[in-house]
């Protein structure tokens, strides 16, 4: 053995190593093959031996032929000796040679399991870093299935170096065993924040991977991603994080707002990004944005610099699908890099105008590109331009042509191009225009013969799969409309000519069927004539030309010949007799052909009872060969074939079966054609005559000599619009006329909008027919070979127990004990079973934590999201104006003053204010209601020194938040909002004031005007003087001096509110406006003028606003560090913490977050958006309030507001 | 994601080939070939784009073509896989690629992993390369006696 090792080192320096098998292969640049051959031996022979190096090395070398496409898999099991020698320099070469040629055919990969799982745990990060990367390369579902949970683990590596690689190799792990993304995700999504770059970006890499399936799946993550776009530096990074944003903003419309600002700033930075965020279509819908990312791609596409041109032209036509309208002013730039001599970028640009045509400008794009057609060098870009001149003049149902004739000239105009592999393409245009248009068939008709009549198309036929495809519909046009035909006669000859049988077979058959629909109508001509030797001499040709078809090599074309012939050599000896034969062989092609959907088929129902698998006739023993009938150029066809195949049966025989068949396809529900739609009210009268065709518009002739044929329709179409237009404005201007006498004018201009544009002919194009109850549109969009679609998979569900990654264990020798303990995943295969118990339970309440953790993220989400507060977890945070006062203040009814307060009632005033309010109060509020029934049974407990009304604002705005806090201990006494603002002896005012996160700065001022006196207040005006920092919003047109009237009255005794805005510059400082009210006090004396000066009292507590927040979310917010601190005590309270908090929500818009014994943590948020954060704690007769607030100025006011108030306590 | 890494020379030898997807030997050779013949017909001033045709897409030495990603960030991935060649070879020329294709290999390795682009700091991956080079010397060395070494 130990002689054998030293003879393999011996041998091994003689061995050639890459370097000597690359300079080899160079040195026989003649006979390379037969060198490698003898390589390969060489190499076969060092493989035998038992030295690894020499494997190694021989490995090596393998892995170079590789590259020079020399099959290696036999080598395979050899490549994995190699990958699992001890010494990293062989295992490298291992794992390098595997990653190159393995792939999940390969049948010794299940062999490497157990090796990868060694290295994944090698103590050495190399060792693991190869074996990733080498598995990233060939890892198939069973090496996923069984190495997902150490990759799971590797993802927590101390090694940011593999912890990268774990994590990016887990996305193709989820690609091959999508079972283990659900269970892998939360780790990855942990990877998000990693404090490695590499790392970080590796997890966004997988995660806008997995986002091309399911992307709401992600939109939970949207706050941490937006995080990560504005601080990384990566472009790398942001590049991926714009693309996932792309994909979620179609979810979530907030989500655009918010990227707004981001993206326009990344727009500014130098280089290409506005192109990678229209790319990603991550642009918000917002029209400033996109109108700046479209002028910046505009500068790029103008740039000298091909790549910025190409990148620009692709981002447009992102921008484009969504946004054509702010595309399509750049047309001119467009139509400009059609010229341009690189082929990708005119193709880009070709793809950019199948967007920006419309009805007006159709003509002219097709115009241009008609002239590319004839310049285009190479085949590729000139069948690119015929497809995309056809796909932009057939897209939406040709919605953006007006003038068929013109589009039945441009296809003649293609059939011109030589060589072109897109023949067919123009076929079925031609045949599904001239079938869906029916007023221009005999316009199409007259052209499809002077095709089948030129020489051109048929001197190309040698070419396979050329512009010959396109007399494949001329002849069933013509056929099948030969009524229209100028000159049936001559067409019949033309496609009778012998050089017809050099064209392929299913062109040939097409032509034979159609001989004979040509034949019938010539026939019926001349008999109605009387000309009976013209009707023999037609006959006489189609037994004197058929025969060349019957002998052609195309069975279908033989078959049909053969049929014919015989029918028409029967409608010849007839004919001798002098019978009339015409009506009898027209009768064979009777019938109206309608379009049908290219999915109807598909859409037909299968009828009840009938199984499409079972044999009607058992099949034969021996399976005949299927005929290979050419593909059918267009779907009709297969429909049409049937009725048109002719019999040898005598034409009594044949009236008969049309007959029957008539019956049966009548009684048929199933026969496509019968089924009956709004559409085609027509089909119940059979015959041609209930086709609506509208006459053609005849100030459009059909030939003008000279120009080629398309371009006379340009300048027709030019002329008529100019008419439409002209007659337009003669109407308009006779309109104006009118209106001018009529003085009033509207202010629109006469522009030219796509609508203005009558088509010239009024077509019907007849919609495609569906059986009954099918949708155009299906389910057949899912792609069953998305590589993909594995991944379609909800992350948002909780885990179940069941959902775990295999982990490899060892096999029990001895059966497990317990019947439980197959169920239990392996990982707990130690613990003993009160402790799976434990676990169990545990998992069960985790699972309840998960969900209230996904409520919570999604409420995260919205909260993050919303510039207003979230909807539904929201305590109503509205500051109910409470109509009753507590101490100095004296009652005030508000108009919502309620019923209920009269049984509470406190005093004669107030009952008959109520009374009076009952009969008087215009608009009772909404809330009325339900606060009526809460006071009512809230009221009955208390005690009648509790007057009621504003307890369950304050409860409301309290207990809400505190959900699960400690119980109300004693009830606070309620509270009003309102304060007093100034009183005298005819009016009393108080006033509350409340912010709105909806108006930035703005506050309203709501005030209760309450009538004291026996006169009525009348005239009532409230003028303010404006400050610097807080005005008053007027009507418009008022000066800064003008008051604003009071909306109404006030008779004795009544009260009512009136709401004025104020907006706010900065809210950092309480303040204070001076007012007075004047009003008119009027009683049967006379009337006075009478006013009340009082001072407005913005504190800082007024601009905030009850916003819920999460612990989570507070956290953060504490967390993040930009929110200055400052802090209160307060002494001598006897309040209890419960009803302090109250006090703090109710008067200072707080809300609580969190409760712990006697600590709190609560939340607030001002009107600008400040976030103002307050920890409550209460000591013995003492309160201490620590705040953090985004404005320190803010957080000190409004701390000095609430010892005010808890001052009082 | 990659579909393939490749690099050839201008007469369409195939310098580095590295498949992201599973492709026969015969279908790799007809990709190579394919990219050459597009790539190699282009002029000099043209974008560096190509749109795919029959194959899976186009590329020339210094730029992959592919459908799915944005196609600038491959651009500026090769620029760097270059240099960090150019940084591990020491002015990489042509010879380099050809004699030392599996050191190639290891360095694309740590760049892109199954197609996904798994580190851009070129420091960094010349750090791993360096690291592993030395880790490869120490085995070589070992093989030699060590004792001396060890004392």
């Amino acid at each position: 053995m130990a002689l054998k090792m030293v003879k393999g080192s011996i041998d091994r320096m003689f061995d050639k190593n890459l370097q000597d098998l690359v300079r080899g292969i160079r040195n026989h640049k003649e006979d390379e093959a037969k060198y490698i051959s003898q390589c390969i031996d060489e190499i076969k022979q060092e493989l035998k031996q038992d030295n690894i190096a020499v494997k190694a090395n021989a490995v090596c070398k393998l892995t170079y032929l590789q590259m020079l496409g020399y099959d290696i898999s036999w080598a395979a099991f050899n490549i994995i000796e190699v990958m699992s020698a001890s010494k990293f320099t062989f295992k490298r070469i291992g794992y390098l040679a595997a990653s190159q040629s393995f792939h999940e055919g390969t049948d010794v990969i299940m062999l490497t399991t157990n090796q990868i799982r060694k290295d994944l745990s090698s103590p050495s990060q190399y060792d693991t870093g190869v074996a990733l990367t080498g598995l990233s390369c060939f890892v198939t579902p069973d090496l996923a299935r069984d190495l997902a949970n150490d990759i799971m683990t590797l993802m927590s590596h101390t090694k940011p170096y593999i912890r990268k690689k774990a994590v990016l190799i887990m996305y193709k792990v989820f690609l091959k065993y999508p079972e283990s993304l659900r269970p892998a995700f939360p780790r990855l999504k942990e990877k998000l924040e990693d404090p490695d770059p590499g790392v970080q970006s590796a997890a966004v890499n997988v995660i806008c991977e997995l986002a091309r399936r399911n992307p709401k799946n992600y939109l939970s993550l949207a706050p941490l991603f937006f995080k990560l776009m504005t601080s990384s530096t990566n472009n790398w990074v942001l590049i991926k994080i714009i693309k996932l944003f792309g994909a979620l903003t179609p979810l979530e419309p907030r989500l655009g707002k918010k990227l707004i600002e981001p993206l326009t700033n990344l727009i500014h930075r130098p280089g290409v990004f506005a192109v990678l965020i229209s790319l990603s279509s991550g642009m918000p819908n917002h029209s400033a944005s996109i109108q700046l990312c479209v002028q910046k791609l505009r500068i790029l596409i103008e740039d000298s610099d091909q790549n910025l041109k190409y990148l620009g032209l692709l981002a447009m036509s992102k921008i484009l699908k969504t946004h054509p309208k702010s595309v399509q002013s750049h047309k001119d730039l467009i139509l400009q890099c059609l010229d341009d001599k690189d082929e990708s970028i005119r193709l880009r640009a070709l793809d950019l105008l199948y967007g920006m045509v419309s009805k007006k400008n159709l003509m002219e794009i097709v115009k241009k590109l008609m002239t590319h057609v004839d310049k285009a060098e190479g085949t590729t870009y000139r069948d690119e331009l015929l497809t995309k001149i056809i796909d932009i003049c057939s897209q939406s149902n040709y919605q953006y042509i007006t003038n068929f004739e013109w589009y039945i000239s441009i296809l003649v105009e293609l059939t011109r191009l030589e060589g072109t592999r897109h023949g067919h393409l123009i076929a079925a245009q031609m045949l599904d225009v001239a079938i869906r248009v029916k007023a221009i068939r005999k316009f199409a008709v007259s052209q499809m013969s002077s095709l089948l009549d030129s020489a051109h198309l048929l001197a190309s036929s040698t070419q396979r799969n050329g512009i010959c495809e396109v007399l494949y519909a001329a002849a069933w046009i013509c056929g099948e409309f030969s009524e229209h035909l100028q000159e049936p006669h001559h067409t019949l000859e033309a496609m009778l000519r012998p050089k017809v049988t050099t064209l392929p077979g299913h062109i040939q058959a097409v032509y034979v069927q159609n001989v004979v629909k040509l034949y019938a109508s010539i026939l019926q001509q001349k008999e109605q004539a009387g000309e009976a030797e013209g009707a023999q001499a037609v006959t006489q040709l189609m037994v004197d030309r058929l025969p060349q078809f019957v002998q052609s090599a195309d069975l279908e074309v033989q078959e049909r010949a053969s049929c014919i012939l015989q029918l028409v050599k029967h409608i010849q000896k007839l004919q001798a007799k002098d019978v009339p034969v015409a009506e009898e062989v027209s009768a064979l092609f009777a019938g109206e052909l309608n379009p049908v959907a290219p999915k109807a088929q598909k859409k037909v129902p299968v009828p009840e009872g009938l199984d499409l698998d079972a044999w009607i006739n058992e099949p034969l023993s021996d399976s005949e060969s299927e005929d290979e009938r050419p593909r059918a150029v267009f779907h009709e066809e297969e429909q049409r074939r049937p009725k048109h195949r002719p019999s040898e049966a005598d034409e009594e025989e044949l009236a008969r079966r049309r007959e029957a068949r008539k019956q049966e396809q009548a009684n048929n529900p199933f026969y496509i054609k019968s089924s009956p739609s709004p559409q085609k009210r027509y089909q119940d009268t059979p015959g041609v005559e209930h086709i609506p065709v509208v006459q053609i518009d005849l100030s459009v002739p059909l030939k003008v000599p000279g120009l080629p044929m398309s371009d006379q329709y340009v300048k027709l179409e030019e002329e008529r619009r100019h008419q439409q237009k002209l007659e337009k404005d003669k109407r308009r201007k006779k309109r104006k006329e009118k209106e001018k006498k009529g003085k009033r004018r509207h202010g629109s201009l006469p522009t030219e909008s796509d609508e203005d544009i009558a088509p010239a002919q009024q077509v019907d194009i007849v919609t495609e027919e569906m059986p009954e109850n099918a949708l155009p549109s299906d389910e057949d969009d899912k792609d069953p070979n998305d590589p993909y679609r594995a991944l379609d998979i909800d992350l948002d569900k909780p885990l179940a127990d069941s959902e775990k990654l295999p982990i490899q264990k060892h096999r029990n020798a001895e059966t497990s004990k317990s019947p439980e303990k197959e169920d239990v995943p392996v990982a707990e295969k130690k613990s003993k079973k009160p402790k799976k118990k434990e676990k169990k339970h545990k998992e069960k309440g985790r699972d309840k934590e998960k969900k209230k953790e996904k409520e919570k993220k999604a409420a995260d989400l919205d909260f993050w999201l919303s510039t207003t507060p979230p909807p539904a977890p929201a305590p109503a945070p509205a500051p109910v104006p409470s109509t009753e006062e507590v101490g100095v203040n004296a009652v005030t009814a508000s108009k919502d003053e309620c019923e209920d307060t009269k049984t509470e009632a406190q005093g004669e005033e107030d009952d008959a204010e109520g009374q009076e309010q009952d009969k008087k109060s215009p608009k009772p509020r909404k809330k009325k209601h339900k606060k009526e029934k809460e006071e009512r049974t809230k009221g009955k407990k208390k005690s009648k020194k509790q007057p009621p009304g504003s307890e369950e604002a304050a409860g409301e705005a309290a207990q809400e938040p505190v959900q699960n806090g400690a119980p109300e201990e004693e009830p606070l006494p309620p509270e009003s909002s309102y304060s007093l603002l100034a009183e005298n002896s005819y009016i009393k005012m108080t006033c509350d004031v409340r912010g709105s996160l909806q108006e930035d700065s703005q506050v309203t001022v709501a005030i209760v005007l309450e009538n004291r006196s026996s006169s009525v207040l009348k005239g009532m005006e409230l003028s303010v003087l404006d400050s610097l920092n807080a005005r008053m919003a007027r009507p418009q047109g008022s000066s800064v001096h003008d008051g604003v009237p009071v909306p109404f009255q006030l008779p004795p005794g009544v009260s009512n509110e009136a709401q004025f805005v104020f907006t706010i510059q900065s809210i950092v400082m309480a303040q204070k406006l001076k007012g007075t009210l004047s009003f008119i006090a009027k009683n049967d004396e006379g009337a006075t003028q009478e006013k009340l000066d009082f001072r407005l009292h913005f504190s800082c507590s007024s601009y905030l606003i009850t916003t819920p927040c999460y612990s989570d979310a507070f956290a953060k917010l504490l967390e993040s560090g930009d929110l200055s601190m400052s802090s209160v005590k307060v002494d001598g309270i006897r309040m209890s913490f419960q009803n302090l908090l109250a006090k703090i929500c109710f008067h200072h818009h707080f809300s609580v977050v969190e409760r712990v014994d006697s600590c709190a943590s609560m939340y607030s948020r001002s009107i600008q958006g400040h976030h103002v954060c307050l920890l409550v704690k209460k000591g013995e007769n003492s309160v201490s309030v620590d705040g953090k607030c985004s404005d320190s100025t803010l957080l000190s006011n409004l701390l000095e507001e609430m010892k005010a108030t808890l001052a009082k306590c | 994601m990659i579909k393939a890494i490749l690099i050839f020379n201008n007469h369409g030898k195939p310098r580095l080939s590295k498949f992201y997807q599973p492709n026969s030997e015969d279908t790799q050779q007809q990709i190579i070939r394919g990219t050459f013949y597009l790539v190699s017909k282009r002029d000099e001033n043209v974008c560096n784009f190509l749109e795919g045709r029959l194959l899976i897409g186009g590329s020339n030495n210094k730029l992959i073509y592919k459908h799915y990603a944005i196609e600038l960030d491959i651009l500026d991935l090769i620029h760097v896989f270059v240099e960090t060649l150019d940084k591990c070879f020491k002015n990489v020329c042509e010879l380099d690629l050809i004699f030392h294709v599996d050191k190639v290999h290891n360095i694309l390795a740590e760049m892109v992993m199954g197609g996904m682009l798994l580190e851009t700091n070129m420091n960094e991956i010349v750090t791993q390369i360096d690291t592993e080079n030395k880790l490869e010397k120490s085995e070589a060395e070992s093989l030699q006696p060590r004792r001396q070494r060890l004392q």
